[in-house]
């Protein structure tokens, strides 16, 4: 992870910034922090950085920070912080975006023959799709 | 009144009470569905990305065959199947250009999807259109002060553009157990997700998720919650095992689909439904309640 | 043929970087009609002034064009220059090289060009340009204010005190508005109604102003220096010349309704008058809640009354004024809490709006100014401020800053400490704006002094848990989601133009901005105009502003008014279209198209009939007419033909 917090006219313009936007066609610079997707996020607790952290995080160019962290996995889309959201921001799909650049470099998070059988029969089978559709390209 | 139905894998493989029960009331209800030929799967998740079409085709070719069936309205039961493809269908209207690249993709398809063809429809939208009255004459059980917590998770009301009510403070579960003769509960966490596909990998997010919820809805008073969706009542009933065995105080609440209770309040044979498939056993609640 | 001068402005470098100016006087030399050209550094400049009066008069010009920066700028300059000299100013006209040639253009050769055209064009209606004198019109000098709240009370006042006759129209039976129900006011904390009250009864003591309340505009025509009003009077059901304001009626009367002014707090009687200070200070009935209008039976108060002021049948009345101004100060109403949906809907009864928490603070509220909860009447201990409820959310209410509520809110938790000390306040907040005088120093006050705690954040939503309101919110500082259990909670919910403001604007032909408030004529440099001559806008219904903004606005519009009436006539633009009653066959399509009414069909006579103190000169009419008969003056079908031929010509 880049420990280097220089902020530059490079780093706020980054190619890696348009190619988030490009995939999630969202643009983060609508945000001005009010951190309404943070309070309404249901699984905020088990994530670091917090969804406003990661739009402004973004806006800073310190996107390793995000495809390195666990955060853009703990998001289930519920789409709660976009309906949230007084500026029209859509971070669910900010997510799918950090999500995708990894994929796409990368092809899978996590692994499917980890889940335990019994546990597959059980599960119903929208969530097993959910889950793959989310960790693999 | 006659409309197309679409399933859905799950309601096929582990949410069959959801689907014998739901199918059952609307007959009942005068109301006759044709379950679509050949149909696929929907992807299960909208896609949220803007430079993969790939994802938008099961839900398109779904579209596609509803469009065939010549009948405008499209029942979806499963609630995630109904967000992915009423998604699909805004996506298919208001982007010219993406749909036109997925026709040239699609090119064994003899029709055409432009979006206005076909209306993707929920059980609750449904039971509106059919007559809150209409329900209320065919309610011939009477619970016993019953307290009813609805719960309505994500999909129904999630993003706003496809939103079957108000996404803050919906209404329209609590007008429905309303006209059936039960009494509402309000909880603050109905809106909230279960925590979804997460169980798979990241099950203690759901475990978490399902002890707030069930939780409010108990300290509410609630005797039973009932839902629409096959993900949140696996994770908010089978998930309340896991919370048992960690946790000894934790008051269990039963929960059923929203259609199981209908179904019991109609006077459908109860053996239409297979309680055993519940985690949390609903039939001592149902029948002190005088359903069962 | 008129001689006509033309004079090139360089404008510094605006101009003549781009354009060629004396390529542009050398190819203009002999361009029939021109019969002397001259450019000049700064023609605004008193030297550049000086030049061209000199040139006037030393060519003896009958009209002159000068090349330079847009009429809006220097057109009234020039023209007040040549009439120095004697020239009609309706024979100077600009021929705008910069803001439509000079500063769009990059190539030089191009933006010389299209000048030359410009001032060709400018020159050919200059030609046939008429001599004109201001229409003139007389001016009735008496004032309507609407709505009297404190931006109202502060119009009519110093309109009065400028000695003009004003009448103060107001809705509800009292005046005192929003003001009035205010606990304390930031930064001061001086009791609102202790300053309010005093200008209240100014109000009804001044000579010059005449009062009118419970009433409402029903209908207005004319224009600027001569409108005809209509007022409705509501029945008040109590005959006002009789009453004395004793108050037994109110006392007796049996029938208790949630009180509007309290804010459905506390009670009023059916026949009431809103609080003890009201001016006037005499009761209405409301005939929805009493009992005698709803069954039948009742009559108390008019068996008590000593004075037989009691008048069940009375109806609403009329009036007619005609009037030179209109000041429109209908102020704002606030967003219900019922439109938040994560908010709890307005269905917590411990949730509550700012306005109803003045109540609560008031001491001539319904719990005498100690902070106690609707539900069970406890005093909270832990109490939740929200700020920017409604407002600054473009995605789901409204885009605006409300403006007040960082104030308000801050001087709430304030307010809120002094009552409760062993209370805690929070406030959420986005951003702090305390732009104003002794407002920072006051919010800072709140924060050291005070110990209220400010978390910067959004409240994503709250709810009932036994007696408690759990607040679910955010501080994005310390980046934590928190989680209150507040006792009560206050929202600042977003500033509204109060009800019944689209009606009002349509029946003045006055604009609403895309939120609904009052539009301005120039944001800057007209702020309390309206764009429809001799109507003024004051207060909230023009936008959310506090009661120094509110009363400074007042206090100009005063100064509008005052200026318009301290003219015997007033001077109308004669750029007017008229009618060429030769040509006019009265079809009426220019009636139809005229968007001020300017235009009236003559049937007796076959004519349309302009009045010319109407005509804006949008040139609809002119567009319309099928027989040329409605000719703009200055600026006729034959200007216009030529002008665009000159341009046209290479």
């Amino acid at each position: 992870m880049s420990k280097n917090k220089t902020i530059s006219a490079h780093r706020i313009s980054s190619d890696r910034i348009d190619q988030l936007h490009e995939i999630s066609g969202v643009n983060v610079y609508a945000c001005y922090q009010c951190g309404n997707c943070s309070a309404a996020c249901p699984a905020v607790e088990f994530m670091d950085p917090t969804p406003h952290q990661v739009i402004r995080k973004i806006q800073l160019g310190f996107i390793d920070e995000l495809t390195t962290s666990e955060t853009p996995w703990i998001c289930a889309a519920c789409i709660t912080c976009t309906v949230k959201c007084p500026r029209g921001v859509d971070i669910a799909k900010v997510m799918e975006g950090l999500r995708q650049i990894v994929l796409r470099s990368d092809f899978e998070h996590g692994h499917l023959c980890d889940i335990d059988e019994k546990m597959r029969k059980k599960l119903p089978q929208i969530a097993l799709i959910g889950n793959f559709r989310k960790t693999i390209l | 009144m006659e409309l197309s139905y679409y399933p859905g894998c799950t309601l096929k493989a582990n949410a069959k009470n959801f689907e014998t029960s739901a199918l059952a009331i609307l007959q009942h209800l005068d109301v006759t569905v044709k379950e679509l030929e050949d149909w696929y799967c929907c992807g299960v998740c909208f896609s949220q990305t803007q430079d993969n079409l790939m994802q938008q085709i099961a839900p398109v070719r779904t579209l596609v065959k509803a469009k065939e069936s010549n009948r405008r309205q499209l029942l979806a039961l499963c609630t995630m199947c109904f967000n992915t493809l009423k998604r699909a269908i805004e996506f298919i209207k208001n982007d010219k250009e993406k749909r036109d690249t997925i026709h040239q993709f699609m090119d064994r398809e003899d029709t055409k999807f432009y979006g206005d063809e076909v209306e993707v429809i929920d059980i609750l939208t449904l039971i509106r259109q059919i007559g809150l009255d209409k329900l209320k004459a065919a309610i011939v059980k009477k619970a016993v002060d019953l307290k009813v917590a609805s719960y309505y998770g994500c999909m129904l009301l999630r993003p706003q553009e496809i939103a079957i009510d108000s996404p803050d403070d919906p209404v329209i579960m609590e007008e429905i157990i309303t006209h059936a003769g039960c009494e509402n509960v309000y909880f603050p966490f109905r809106t909230e997700c279960c925590g979804s596909y997460q169980i798979v990998s990241e099950p203690e997010i759901v475990r978490e998720r399902a002890r707030k919820i069930v939780g409010s809805a108990v300290k509410n008073g609630a005797d039973l919650m009932v839902m629409l969706c096959p993900l949140c009542y696996y994770n908010l009933d089978e998930v309340q095992r896991d919370i048992q065995e960690e946790d000894a105080t934790f008051q269990p609440l039963p929960v059923l689909y929203f259609t199981q209770l209908l179904a019991l309040l109609m006077g459908l044979k109860p053996d239409l439904q297979d309680f055993r498939l519940h985690a949390i056993d609903p039939r001592p609640v149902l029948k002190r309640k005088g359903l069962l | 043929m008129k001689r006509v001068g033309v004079f090139v402005c360089h404008c510094g470098i605006n101009i003549a970087s781009t354009v060629d100016v004396s390529r542009v006087v050398e190819d203009l030399h002999d361009y029939p009609g021109i019969a002397y050209i001259q450019d000049y550094k700064y023609m605004c400049s008193d030297p550049g002034q000086n030049l061209l009066k000199e040139a006037i008069k030393s060519e003896k010009l009958d009209a002159v064009v000068i090349a330079a920066c847009s009429p809006t700028l220097h057109e009234n300059t020039f023209r007040l220059a040549v009439q120095t000299v004697g020239m009609n100013p309706y024979n100077c006209e600009i021929a705008n090289i910069r803001e439509q040639c000079s500063w769009v253009h990059k190539d030089r050769t191009v933006a010389t060009e299209k000048a030359k055209r410009i001032i060709r064009a400018v020159v050919e209606k200059a030609l046939l340009d008429e001599s004109l004198e201001p229409i003139k019109v007389p001016v009735v000098r008496k004032a309507v204010v609407l709505g009297g709240g404190i931006a109202g009370i502060q119009a009519a006042l110093n309109i009065a005190n400028s000695d003009y006759e004003v009448i103060l129209v107001e809705k509800q039976s009292s005046i005192g508005g929003r003001m009035a129900q205010l606990s304390e006011t930031f930064p001061t904390l001086d009791c609102s109604q202790c300053i309010l009250t005093p200008k209240m009864v100014d109000v009804a003591q001044h000579p010059k102003i005449r009062l009118l309340t419970y009433a409402e505009l029903a209908d207005v025509s004319g224009f600027v220096g001569n409108f005809k009003v209509k007022i409705r009077q509501k029945a008040r059901y109590v005959d006002w010349d009789k009453c004395t304001g004793c108050g037994l009626c109110i006392e007796k009367c049996p029938q208790k309704v949630a009180s509007e002014f309290d804010q459905g707090l506390g009670k009023r009687k059916a026949i009431f008058t809103p609080f003890a200070q009201a001016v006037p200070n005499k009761p209405v009935i409301d005939c929805d809640n009493c009992t005698y209008f709803k069954t039948g039976k009742c009559r108390v108060c008019e068996k008590l009354c000593p004075f037989e002021a009691i008048n069940f049948v009375e109806t609403d009345t009329y009036i007619e004024e005609e009037v030179g101004a209109i000041v429109v100060a209908t102020g704002y109403d606030v967003y219900p809490v019922l439109n938040m949906g994560e908010y709890g809907s307005g269905k917590i009864p411990d949730v509550v709006d700012g306005l109803t928490f003045e109540r609560l603070l008031s001491s001539s509220g319904p719990t005498g100014g100690e902070v106690r909860r609707p539900s069970d009447g406890k005093i909270p201990k832990e109490i939740v401020f929200i700020k920017c409820v409604g407002s600054r959310d473009p995605e789901h209410h409204f885009p605006y800053c409300s403006k007040i509520c960082c104030m308000y809110t801050t001087k709430h938790a304030m307010l809120y400490k002094h009552r409760v000390p062993d209370g805690q306040p929070y406030i959420f907040y986005m951003d702090v704006r305390a732009g104003g005088k002794g407002y920072e120093e006051f919010y800072q006050r709140a924060q050291d002094e005070d110990k209220v705690l400010f978390l910067r954040g959004k409240v994503s939503k709250l709810y009932q848990d036994d007696d408690k309101v759990v607040v679910c919110g955010i501080d994005t500082l310390s980046g934590s989601n928190v989680e209150i259990r507040a006792d009560l909670v206050v929202l600042a919910m977003a500033i509204r133009p109060s009800k019944g403001i689209e009606e009002l604007a349509k029946l003045l032909k006055i604009s609403i901005d895309q939120n609904g408030f009052l539009t301005e004529a120039h944001p800057k440099l007209r702020p309390v105009e309206s764009l429809s001559a001799g109507i003024y806008l004051a207060g909230c219904a023009q936008a959310p502003k506090d009661i120094p903004d509110t009363v400074a606005q007042a206090t100009a519009t005063a100064a509008m008014v005052a200026n318009l009436f301290a003219k015997e006539y007033l001077l109308h633009d004669p750029i007017i279209t008229g009618v060429d009653e030769e040509l006019c066959s009265g079809c009426g399509l220019c009636v139809a198209v005229c968007p001020y009414d300017a235009r009236k069909t003559n049937r007796e006579k076959g004519l349309v009939e302009v009045n010319e103190v109407l005509c804006e000169a949008c040139g609809a009419c002119a567009a319309a007419c099928p027989s040329g008969a409605a000719q703009q003056r200055n600026f006729t079908d034959e200007q216009l033909n030529r002008m665009v031929r000159a341009i046209l010509t290479t």
